[in-house]
C-alpha cells in the first residue's frame, strides 16, 4: 500500500507540481515553437513522453547497473546523451514507416527532441532526487511526459485563441507566449499544496 | 595583400560584435531559452552559468573546427553531441572542485548545457565550416552575448525581487520585494517584456 502511496503522489507531483516545463523551465524551445497547433502540440507531446519514458527507464537501468557498480559515474552524462539519442532515431525511423503524414508535419523538430532539454532533464533529476526503485523511475519517467504534454497542449490551446487578439506590436510571437506561460505557471503554482 | 588582412580584420570585427547584439543567441536567436530561464534568479548563479558556457563553447568549438573535415555528415551531431558532453563532465567537474556553493545551486543545469541549443548551433553553423582562430573568436562573441543576456535579466530579477545585487542590498529599505519575480513566474514574465522591448528597440533603429 505504501509503494502504491508514493508512486501516486510521486506521479502527481512530476506532473503538477514540479512540471518540468512550468516550474523546471525544461523544453522551452519545443513549448515556443511547436504550440501553434493543438493537434501537431498532442504529437510533439506524445513522441516526447514516448521517449522520455524510453530513455529515463534505460538511463536508471544503465545508471544502476554499470555506471555505480563499475564506478564509472565520470561518464554519465555522455551515456546519457548516446542513450537519449539512439531512443529518438527508433522514434524517427517508426514514425516515417507507419506514419508518413506525421512525420513530415514534424520536420526538423523530431531530431531536435534529442537536444530536448526536458529529457535529459528528467534523467539527471532521477538521478538527482536519488530514486532507487525501477518502478519509480518507470512511473516519474511517464509523468514527466505527460506533464510535458499537458503544458503543451494548454499553450497551444490558448495560443489558438490568441490570434484574434489585438496583441501591441512588439510583443507579438515569443514575447508574449513567454508571458501566458508565466501565467499558467502562476496557476500551477496554486498545486502546490495538494501533496 | 592589404586589402585581404583588412578583409580578414573586418571578418573577425564584423564576428566579434555579431553574438552581443545583432546575432545575440538570447534575445535575437532564443535559443538557450531554459538556463536562461532557470538560473537567473540572482546575478551570481547566472554569471556562473555564463562562464561555463563560454568554456565549453570555446572548447567545443576548437575540437569541431580541429575534425571538421574528416566528418561524415549523417554522424556529425552525434560527433558534436559528444564533444560537447565531454566538455560538459570537464567543466562540472572544475566546478564540483572549486565552486561547489555554485555547483550545488545550479543542479542539473550545468550537465543541461550538453543540450544547450547554443553550443550545438555555433558548432554546426560556424566552427564546421571556419578554421580555429575564427571559431574562437565566434565563441567567445557568442558567449559573451550570453552571459551579458542572462546578466541582464538575472540583474532585473535580483534588483526588484529581493532588492539586493550581487547580493548586496542595493535598494532602500522601504522597498518591498517583488517576491513573485524570484520565482519561475518572474523568469517567465521578465524575459518575456525584455524580448519585447529588445523587439521595440529593433524596430525604432530601423
Amino acid at each position: 500500500m505504501d509503494t502504491v502511496y508514493l508512486l501516486i503522489t510521486g506521479f502527481l507531483s512530476v506532473v503538477l507540481i514540479n512540471n518540468l516545463v512550468l516550474t523546471k523551465f525544461l523544453g522551452i524551445c519545443p513549448y515556443l515553437g511547436v504550440s501553434g497547433r493543438i493537434d501537431m502540440a498532442f504529437g510533439m507531446g506524445l513522441a516526447v513522453t514516448f521517449v522520455m519514458t524510453l530513455s529515463g527507464t534505460l538511463t536508471w537501468l544503465i545508471d544502476h547497473m554499470v555506471l555505480i557498480p563499475l564506478g564509472l559515474e565520470v561518464t554519465r552524462y555522455v551515456c546519457f546523451i548516446l542513450v537519449i539519442a539512439s531512443a529518438v532515431q527508433l522514434v524517427e525511423m517508426y514514425l516515417r514507416k507507419f506514419f508518413p503524414p506525421l512525420y513530415d508535419s514534424f520536420g526538423i523538430f523530431l531530431p531536435l527532441i534529442t537536444t530536448n532539454c526536458a529529457i535529459l532533464g528528467l534523467c539527471l533529476f532521477l538521478n538527482l532526487w536519488g530514486i532507487d526503485s525501477l518502478l519509480e523511475a518507470v512511473v516519474l519517467s511517464v509523468g514527466g511526459g505527460i506533464g510535458f504534454t499537458m503544458a503543451i497542449c494548454i499553450m497551444a490551446g490558448i495560443r489558438e485563441n490568441l490570434r484574434m487578439v489585438d496583441v501591441p506590436e512588439s510583443l507579438q510571437g515569443a514575447p508574449i507566449t513567454l508571458i501566458t506561460a508565466g501565467i499558467l505557471s502562476l496557476a500551477f503554482m496554486g498545486f502546490a499544496g495538494i501533496i | 595583400m592589404a586589402t585581404d588582412s583588412d578583409g580578414q580584420t573586418c571578418v573577425y570585427k564584423n564576428t566579434l560584435l555579431a553574438g552581443l547584439w545583432r546575432e545575440n543567441p538570447v534575445l535575437r536567436l532564443l535559443l538557450g531559452m531554459c538556463p536562461t530561464l532557470a538560473v537567473t534568479a540572482a546575478v551570481k548563479p547566472a554569471f556562473t552559468m555564463g562562464m561555463c558556457v563560454v568554456f565549453v563553447l570555446v572548447c567545443s568549438n576548437v575540437m569541431v573546427s580541429l575534425m571538421r573535415d574528416k566528418l561524415k555528415p549523417h554522424l556529425r551531431i552525434l560527433m558534436f553531441t559528444l564533444t560537447i558532453a565531454t566538455f560538459v563532465t570537464i567543466a562540472d567537474l572544475l566546478l564540483k572542485a572549486f565552486q561547489p556553493d555554485m555547483s550545488a545551486a545550479l543542479g542539473p543545469y550545468v550537465p543541461l548545457i550538453i543540450v544547450n541549443c547554443i553550443i550545438i548551433a555555433r558548432a554546426e553553423a560556424c566552427a564546421s565550416k571556419n578554421p580555429i582562430l575564427l571559431s574562437i573568436v565566434d565563441a567567445l562573441s557568442m558567449g559573451a552575448g550570453f552571459t551579458v543576456a542572462l546578466c541582464v535579466l538575472a540583474g532585473i530579477r535580483e534588483v526588484l525581487g529581493t532588492g539586493k545585487f550581487f547580493e548586496i542590498q542595493v535598494m532602500p529599505k522601504a522597498f518591498v520585494p517583488w517576491a513573485a519575480l524570484s520565482m519561475p513566474v518572474g523568469a517567465f514574465l521578465a524575459l518575456g517584456f525584455l524580448l519585447g522591448l529588445v523587439t521595440l528597440i529593433t524596430k525604432k533603429r530601423s
